[in-house]
This record gives C-alpha cells, sequence and structure tokens, in this order.
C-alpha cells in the first residue's frame, strides 16, 4: 500500500501549524516554491517557539554564560561545568509544562525523560534530579488531579530510571489554574576529555537510529506547547507523548558503553520535534546537509506517513552519526539491550536536509535556514510598571504571633513536601548527602573520598510579578543563597524561564526585565548560566501565569565532612542572625497568608551584600563553626528557625532583638540572610569574626528544650510538636481529600 | 568469600549493590547476565532491586522466565546463599524459590523513606551480625512491598522462625501481612527482603545498620 504524503496547502493548514503569514511567506521566498506537506511540518516543528526561541534568542545573549570553570555553555544538549579531577557535571532544566497540563502522568514522566536523555546523550550518567512544580490553588477543581498525576509521572520515570531526586519546589497559585509548570532539571557526571556533542562532522558518514521505535504519539507536541490553551484543550491529549522508562534506561547503559567504544563521532537525542530536530541540528551544526530514508526508520504502527515519522516525538530516540568501522561492534551493543539500531541515513556536502520514502523525495530544504537561522523577533515590549515603597507601618501586625507561625507552617505554600518526595527515589545510587526538606540536595561524587555537588532550584514569582527586574534577580540570588548554606561554592546555573504569551507587550517586558535582573544577579554572585529553556505561551484564556524564571544551581563541597545542614544543631548552640534585621513586608507570604495581600514592592537584592555574607557564611562552615544553617526566605526569620526546630526536633530560645514593628522584624523577607547555629566556646570568636568581615550579626539566643520561645517584642512558646504537626499536616490531609465540587468556572 | 551480582536490564540498584560489596569485602563481585545459563562458583548470590524489565506484566515476573532463573534455581538448591533485595524479591517469589507474593503498596504510592526493622530472626547466615530482636533503621524505595501469604504459609513462616525482618514501631511501609520485611527459604540459605540495607552502609548515608547483613552473609562475622 503506498502511503500518501500530500496534502493541498491551505491558509488553514499553514495556521493550523502555527505559523504566522509573515512566516509563511519567508518559506517561500527561501525555497522558491510551495512546500510539500511533509515540509510544512517541519517547518514547523522548526520555526515554532519551543525549537526556535524566536522570541527570546535576542535576550538570552546577554545572559553571563562563560567563566573559567564553563566547559560548554548553552547552545550544547546541556551546560558542561568543570568539577576538578578530570571530571565535570553536565545539567539543565526544561519544561514540560503544556504536556502536564493536558495529561499529567506522561507529561510530566516524559519531562523527566527528556531532560535525563539531554544530559547522558553527552556521555554523562545522571546523578541528580530536581523537580519544580507550580499549580492553581488549592481549591481549584483540578489542583488536586494535577499534584497526583503530576507527581505520579515525575516519580514513575525517574524511580524507575534510577536517578535520585535531590530537591525540588512545589507551589500553588491561582495564576496556575489554567497552566501548569513542571521544570525538570537533571545533572549527569562524565569525562572531561569523553563530551560528545552533536555537530556532525565528516561526509557520507551513516546516520544512525537509536532506541525506541517510533508511533504516531506526540505528532505536533512542540506546536502544541507553542501555543496558548482554550476550550479545545482536550483535542490536544494525542500531542502528548508515552514514556518508558525501562527503555530509557536500558538506552543509557547502551549509549555510555558505545562511547566507550570510539564509533560515536556526533550524538543527538530527539526531544521536541523529534526526528526533524535532532537530524538538522547535527547537520546545521556541523555545516553538512543531512539525507534520511524514512524507509528505515523502526516503527511501531503500519502505514506512518512521512509527515508523521518527521513529527513524532516518541520517546526514548537518539541519532547518530557513526564510525562506519565500529558498526557490528556499536551494533551489538544495542542487539544486546533490546533496542533498535538502524541506519536511516547519511551525512552530505550540499547543507540541504533531504527526506526520502517510497522511493521518493518528500522534503528537499536548505538545513541551515531551518536550523541555527530560523527566524528572530524583536518583540515589543512596555517596561512593566512597580510599586511605590510601602511601610512597613502601612501592613496590619498579626493578632498572634504564635498563632501566626502554626498558621503559616501549615499553608498550602509553607507546610511540608514530604508528601511529594516520599514519592521519589531520593536515595538511589547511594551517595545521597542531603535529601530534599533542606536548603540544598547534596551528592556526592563516585570516586571521590570527600567531593560532592550540592543542588538547589529556586524563584519567587509573585516578586517577579510585582518587579520582574528584582524577581529575577532574587531567583538568582537564592538558588546562590542555598548552595552557599551547605558550605558550597556555587558554580553555575541553568534558566527555565516560563512566562505568558511574548506577543502582549506587557508579558514581554515581564521577560526582558527578569532577563536582566538574572544576568545582572549571574555577573555579581559570579554565576553563569550553562544552559537553559523558555517556555512562552503559559495562558489560558488570556490569562497568563506569574512570571515564573526558575533558576537551578550547582555548587561544589570540596569536603563534605565540612557541610552544614539544616536540623544538626546541638543544645546550647548559639543561634546568630547574619545580614540583618527584617523589615521588608511588601510581597511577604505573610501577608500571603495571613492577610490575603499581594502588594508592595518585592524585597531588593543588594547583590554584593549578598556576595559578601554567603562567602562569610561559606568560610565559617568551612572551618568547621557552624552546626547547622539555614538560609531565610519565604516568611523570614520565624519560619526558618521554625524549620530549623522541626528539622533537628530542638526548641530555640529567640530574642529577635529590638524594633518598632513585630511583624517585620519576625517575617520581613530582606534577602541575603542566614540563620547559622554556633557551639558555646566558638560564640564570641564567630561573633568578632562576623563584626569584622563588616557582617551585620545578632545573637538570638539558645538552643534547647521541646519548644520555640520568643521574648522581647513579642512573648510566645510554640512547641516543636505543634509545629512539626501543623507543617506536616497540610499536605497529606490536602491530598486525601474528597475532592471539592467542581465549582462553576 | 565470593559474592555474585545478577544484573537484568531495568535493574537500577546493581551499582549501589555492587559498591556495598565492594566496599565491605575489599572485592568487586563477579555479574551474571540475564542471558547467561551457569553462575560461577560462588558463596553469595544476590539479585538486585530496581525495575527489570519495567515491572512490565508482573514486578519480577518476566526476570523469573530469563535464562538465569534455571542456574539461579540450581544454585539455590544446592545450598549456596541467595539474597534478592526490593525487586530481586519479587523476583525470587516469582522464581519460586520463596512462598507469598508482594503486592501494591497499601498506598497505593511508592515510598521513599527510612524505617525500622526488628531482626526477628538473628540465627540465619544472613543476619547473625546482629541480635535477636535489634532494632535497626533502613531505608525502603518501591512501589509493589505489600507482602502477603495465605494463612497456611504464613503459619508455617511464623512457626518455622523464618521471619528473618519485621517492619517495627509502627513504620510498616506498604501494608505487608504481619509486618514482614523479609522471609527466608525452608532451609534457611534464600532471603528476601524489601528494603536496601545496601544504601545504609557508611557514615556518608547517615548510618551503617545495613552492614552488618553483608558482613554475615560475606562470612566476616561468626554467624
Amino acid at each position: 500500500m503506498k502511503i500518501n504524503n500530500t496534502a493541498p496547502i491551505t491558509d488553514e493548514l499553514i495556521a493550523a501549524h502555527g505559523l504566522k503569514p509573515d512566516e509563511y511567506e519567508r518559506i517561500l521566498s527561501l525555497i522558491g516554491r510551495e512546500p510539500s506537506f511533509t515540509e510544512l511540518g517541519i517547518f514547523s516543528a522548526m520555526w515554532n517557539e519551543h525549537c526556535s526561541y524566536k522570541s527570546s534568542k535576542k535576550w538570552l545573549r546577554t545572559l553571563p554564560t562563560t567563566g573559567p570553570q564553563v566547559i560548554h555553555g548553552p547552545g550544547e544538549n546541556a551546560g558542561v561545568v568543570d568539577i576538578g579531577d578530570g571530571e565535570c557535571v553536565i545539567f539543565k532544566m526544561e519544561s514540560h509544562n503544556h504536556p502536564s497540563y493536558i495529561e499529567p502522568y506522561q507529561g510530566a514522566a516524559t519531562g523527566v525523560g527528556g531532560i535525563l536523555r539531554d544530559v547522558f546523550t553527552m556521555g554523562a550518567r545522571p546523578i541528580a534530579a530536581m523537580n519544580a512544580l507550580r499549580f492553581g490553588e488549592p481549591e481549584h477543581s483540578k489542583t488536586r488531579h494535577l499534584v497526583h498525576g503530576v507527581v505520579s509521572g515525575v516519580g514513575g520515570y525517574g524511580n524507575s530510571f534510577g536517578v535520585p531526586t535531590v530537591g525540588g519546589e512545589v507551589e500553588f497559585n491561582a495564576r496556575y489554574n489554567g497552566n501548569c509548570l513542571v521544570n525538570a532539571f537533571a545533572a549527569g557526571i562524565a569525562k572531561t576529555d569523553a563530551i560528545f556533542l552533536s555537530e556532525a562532522k565528516g561526509v557520507g558518514l551513516p546516520i544512525v537510529y537509536l532506541g525506541a521505535k517510533t508511533g504516531r504519539d506526540g505528532v505536533g507536541g512542540a506546536t502544541m506547547a507553542s501555543a496558548e490553551f482554550d476550550e479545545t484543550i482536550e483535542e490536544k491529549r494525542p500531542t502528548v507523548q508515552v514514556g518508558d522508562p525501562f527503555t530509557e534506561k536500558c538506552l543509557l547503559e547502551a549509549c555510555l558503553e558505545l562511547m566507550k567504544t570510539g564509533a560515536v563521532i556526533a550524538i543527538q537525542d530527539m526531544g521536541a520535534a523529534g526526528l526533524t530536530c535532532s537530524a538538522v541540528e547535527m547537520g546545521a551544526k556541523g555545516d553538512l546537509g543531512v539525507e534520511l530514508i524514512l524507509d528505515d526508520v523502526p516503527v511501531r504502527e503500519d502505514h506512518m506517513s512521512a509527515y508523521e515519522m518527521m513529527l513524532s516525538e516518541s520517546q526514548e530516540r537518539m541519532l547518530m552519526v557513526l564510525d562506519p568501522a565500529k558498526e557490528e561492534e556499536a551494533k551489538a551493543i544495542f542487539v544486546k539491550w533490546g533496542l533498535d539500531f538502524a541506519i536511516v541515513g547519511k551525512t552530505t556536502d550540499d547543507l540541504r536536509f533531504r527526506v526520502m520514502h517510497q522511493g521518493e523525495e518528500v522534503a528537499n530544504l536548505p538545513i541551515k535556514e531551518l536550523g541555527d537561522e530560523a527566524p528572530e523577533y524583536d518583540r515589543p515590549w512596555i517596561e512593566p510598571g512597580v510599586w511605590n515603597p510601602m511601610a512597613s507601618s502601612e501592613f496590619p501586625e498579626a493578632e498572634d504571633y504564635g498563632q501566626a507561625v502554626l498558621t503559616m507552617l501549615g499553608s498550602a505554600n509553607l507546610s511540608s513536601r514530604r508528601w511529594v518526595w516520599e514519592q521519589y527515589d531520593t536515595l538511589i545510587q547511594g551517595n545521597s548527602l542531603q535529601l530534599p526538606g533542606g536548603d540544598a540536595g547534596v551528592v556526592r561524587v563516585d570516586g571521590h573520598d570527600t567531593k560532592a555537588l550540592a543542588f538547589s532550584s529556586d524563584v519567587t514569582p509573585r516578586y517577579c510579578e510585582a518587579d520582574a527586574f528584582e524577581g529575577g534577580k532574587q531567583a538568582v540570588a537564592e538558588c546562590w543563597r542555598n548552595i552557599t548554606a551547605t558550605g558550597a561554592e556555587p558554580l553555575a546555573s541553568t534558566d527555565n524561564l516560563n512566562f505568558g504569551n511574548p506577543e502582549r507587550p506587557e508579558i514581554m517586558g515581564q521577560f526582558v526585565k527578569a532577563v536582566e535582573g538574572i544576568g545582572a544577579a549571574c555577573s555579581a554572585l559570579n554565576f553563569p548560566i550553562v544552559s537553559g529553556n523558555v517556555s512562552l505561551y503559559n495562558e489560558t484564556f488570556g490569562e497568563a501565569i506569574l512570571p515564573t524564571p526558575t533558576i537551578a544551581g550547582v555548587g561544589i563541597l570540596p569536603d563534605w565532612n565540612q557541610m552544614a545542614r539544616i536540623g544538626t544543631m546541638k543544645d546550647g548552640d548559639h543561634v546568630f542572625l547574619l545580614g540583618g534585621d527584617g523589615s521588608h513586608l511588601g510581597q511577604s507570604i505573610y501577608l500571603e497568608i495571613m492577610h490575603q495581600r499581594a502588594d508592595g514592592p518585592p524585597p531588593p537584592v543588594d547583590l554584593a551584600i549578598e556576595k559578601r555574607n554567603g562567602d562569610f557564611v561559606r568560610s565559617a562552615i568551612r572551618n568547621g563553626q557552624v552546626t547547622s544553617c539555614h538560609d531565610l526566605s519565604d516568611g523570614g526569620l520565624a519560619i526558618a528557625l521554625a524549620e530549623m526546630c522541626i528539622a533537628s526536633g530542638k526548641g530555640m530560645e529567640i530574642n529577635p532583638g529590638e524594633a518598632d514593628l513585630a511583624h517585620a522584624l519576625l517575617f520581613g523577607e530582606d534577602q541575603a540572610r542566614y540563620v547559622v547555629t554556633i557551639p558555646d566556646a566558638d560564640a564570641n570568636f564567630f561573633a568578632i569574626n562576623a563584626e569584622t568581615a563588616g557582617i551585620p550579626f545578632r545573637d538570638l539566643g539558645i538552643v534547647g528544650g521541646d519548644a520555640l520561645t520568643l521574648t522581647g517584642i513579642v512573648s510566645t512558646t510554640i512547641s516543636v510538636a505543634d509545629m512539626r504537626n501543623a507543617h506536616e499536616n497540610w499536605f497529606p490531609q490536602y491530598m486525601s481529600a474528597e475532592q471539592a465540587p467542581i465549582a462553576a468556572e | 568469600m565470593k559474592a555474585a551480582v545478577i544484573l537484568l536490564p531495568g535493574l537500577n540498584r546493581d551499582r549501589d549493590m555492587i559498591a556495598a560489596i565492594t566496599r565491605i569485602s575489599g572485592q568487586p563481585p563477579v555479574t551474571v547476565w540475564q542471558t547467561d545459563t551457569t553462575i560461577p562458583d560462588v558463596d553469595l548470590i544476590i539479585v538486585p532491586g530496581g525495575f527489570s524489565y519495567g515491572d512490565y506484566l508482573r514486578c519480577g515476573a518476566i526476570a523469573a522466565r530469563m535464562p538465569f532463573m534455571k542456574a539461579l534455581q540450581e544454585k539455590a538448591a544446592q545450598g549456596v546463599k541467595v539474597m534478592g533485595v526490593c525487586n530481586g524479591f519479587q523476583i525470587l517469589l516469582e522464581g519460586g524459590l520463596l512462598p507469598g507474593a508482594l503486592m501494591r503498596n497499601a498506598s497505593l504510592k511508592f515510598v521513599c523513606r527510612e524505617v525500622e526493622l526488628e531482626v526477628s530472626n538473628a540465627s540465619t547466615a544472613f543476619t547473625g551480625g546482629y541480635a535477636q530482636g535489634q532494632i535497626i533503621r533502613c531505608p525502603v524505595a518501591h512501589h509493589d512491598g505489600n507482602y502477603f501469604a495465605d494463612e497456611a504459609t504464613l503459619k508455617r513462616l511464623q512457626d518455622d522462625n523464618r521471619i528473618a525482618f519485621r517492619y517495627a514501631n509502627g513504620t510498616n511501609p506498604n501494608g505487608s501481612i504481619d509486618d514482614i520485611a523479609g522471609i527466608l527459604n525452608a532451609e534457611g540459605n534464600v532471603l528476601g527482603m524489601m528494603p536496601h540495607p545496601e544504601n545504609l552502609i557508611e557514615q556518608a548515608h547517615g548510618g551503617d545498620d545495613g552492614r552488618a547483613l553483608f558482613e554475615s552473609a560475606l562470612g566476616l562475622v561468626a554467624a
């Protein structure tokens, strides 16, 4: 049976492919004729927002991406950073927002699968994963279903694949009611002299298809992910891919074995836009043409058209350029692991992307223009408005501060995420030193007695909404601070920029200012962005998500014996606040939870102070003075102390200092601050050091007992048991509650 | 004493297990691939954890029908010590080396956390390094660890002192009958357990309660 590869190219068909009239004009002038149906699909796959970064490229170029530690910055499958001893850490974060909202389990699972492939396609064995998840308000009729599906999907894939999940975020806000966010991070370790890239080299060399067979799942997925949602959302379910972590695990082992043979000249995983994107990228980067013979592609279903094969996003697939001398050796590895190994084409010298099917040429396009010369926009943007300063006295105090601490600890956004992370394998590989629940996840580096890596993922979207520039800075600063709080030296970061529709100037303005803030912070903190992903069009019926530029970072600990944790303080230790008293309540979670308000400017980030305070904390940890450490973020001093008490099971007697207003002192979210505990014998020495370094500090009190006792400006005692109950109960109770009746929408 | 570790596609705690044995005994174990029809002469054979064959069909079911299984059954019949952890336990059940079944966790969710185990029988080739009734820490990480056996089988396990480990102090993470975490065959040379002692053998793991199990099984302490 001859499969039909043609369809009339109508205006409707062009629009359905997400191509704007001016983009179609560009196609016509580029190839000098009407594209074939398959070619239209290829253009749509390559030129959509998700694959081409056409709205964001101009701004991404402004980010700092280099440093002596950076081996490969953005442009590869993942960033590569030197960790010494001939090894590097390879990492990236990527979104799977749209598919996860349509089909939460598979959407999240394949998000994890995709990011793991990005890491091991470069030759690294994945050693850590994180997930930053954002959902609508808890009361929304879809939220529980999405939380359940996404968490199961993340666990289902990562656990089976065998990578420890060491950190992440879960946050609820009504602005994600119509678009949840699933940002998946993975990191792996490779030998610095054995990093594999996608750039094809050599003419006439075989292109080999590896892994799982191609099916019809995910056709058009990248185009779907580049559009807003409307009432047709249910029709988009077939654009979501279906994951198979078992095949991915086999593919990992087979690829790492294969890479040792020297057979791999170039390799690229098939992610968004599948075979199209991977083949074009390899050719375009290597200044070579590519010819594919689709009749040789391993397929799962009969009668697949060229269009479907080129646009399928079936998972667990790779494309590589093979050294022909090693063909038999390479093939034997894939046979052993039960995976497909098929030569499906060759490299050419004519810079054309040629696709053959059933003996006919179904596509013949200029490869450079498809790939690295895709369209680029300078979209109009307007400067987002910012808040005038608001004094803390303009915000109401709490009636009962002890009760306020318990209410906040037991709220949707501050409660323990144990319900989530106990569904993830946090221990596999036997190297996990710090699990989720602290400041950063820490994993020791195999083969070294003392070396370890720290990972954290952060952003405070309500700050970004109020001031995109300061919010962008703060996301970077908080990630840097969390890594620092373990004693690690932050090395580099990856960004996952989630925003609404960039064709709206106010959204584009948020994007521009957030990137500017991120760039400023990364420069000041020597924390370059080495990889990343942009997810736009996170809107439903014209309502955008909160601007959410997630920053995930990696730090290095030369000796994990000198590492700080959140809950290892001892009775009698002094509790020090570093970085100054709390004063700033604008956009604080105190206002959100206790007064249902979101006003005022977010706390400003002074990057020089951030660096100074962080460097001081790190050096104190490495000098062995610190028995535990926690950074201050959501909820300020009181919540940080409460979290330390819960983690350690110990109480504290605390005098937070003198101020006019208790709420700002206790819950202010001023930046660049830490709480550390210091043994009594070292407390004076530590205080002198802090004073010498010019770091504002306060000896708050002493560790001991089984309650957090506040004296001075407020007088209250909160038992650790009560705090733990409040903190631990919210999530399991929420998830086990009967689904509320669907509210009128 | 020499050890062997079975390798199957989809297992993923094989590397943890190999690292633990290497660290404790000073020598790496030999490995056996799914299609091997013989297993070298060793004193201890371990089927590690993971998701062999993707847990498709039923956890351990496909593994139990692969060529290595016949060799494993023969070795076990000869009295060689065999230990299955997590998916390895599921595989030993499916291979008929141990009785009962492991069902989906009562919570219906994957669970990874530390639990407490009671050493219910310290007079075995695997548990001699512990005291009878000793409570140890141990992590679990599984989706299908809810042990079940019919009444007669359960009574036999209890009466014959074949329950090696029980979840203690209310930490049963999966709904297992009689808090069962690990059981032995009638001869006492085959142990299956859901928890992961290989992830708690050194300071970096936050404790080493799992170490004595390997030291006993590898004959490094008097059983």
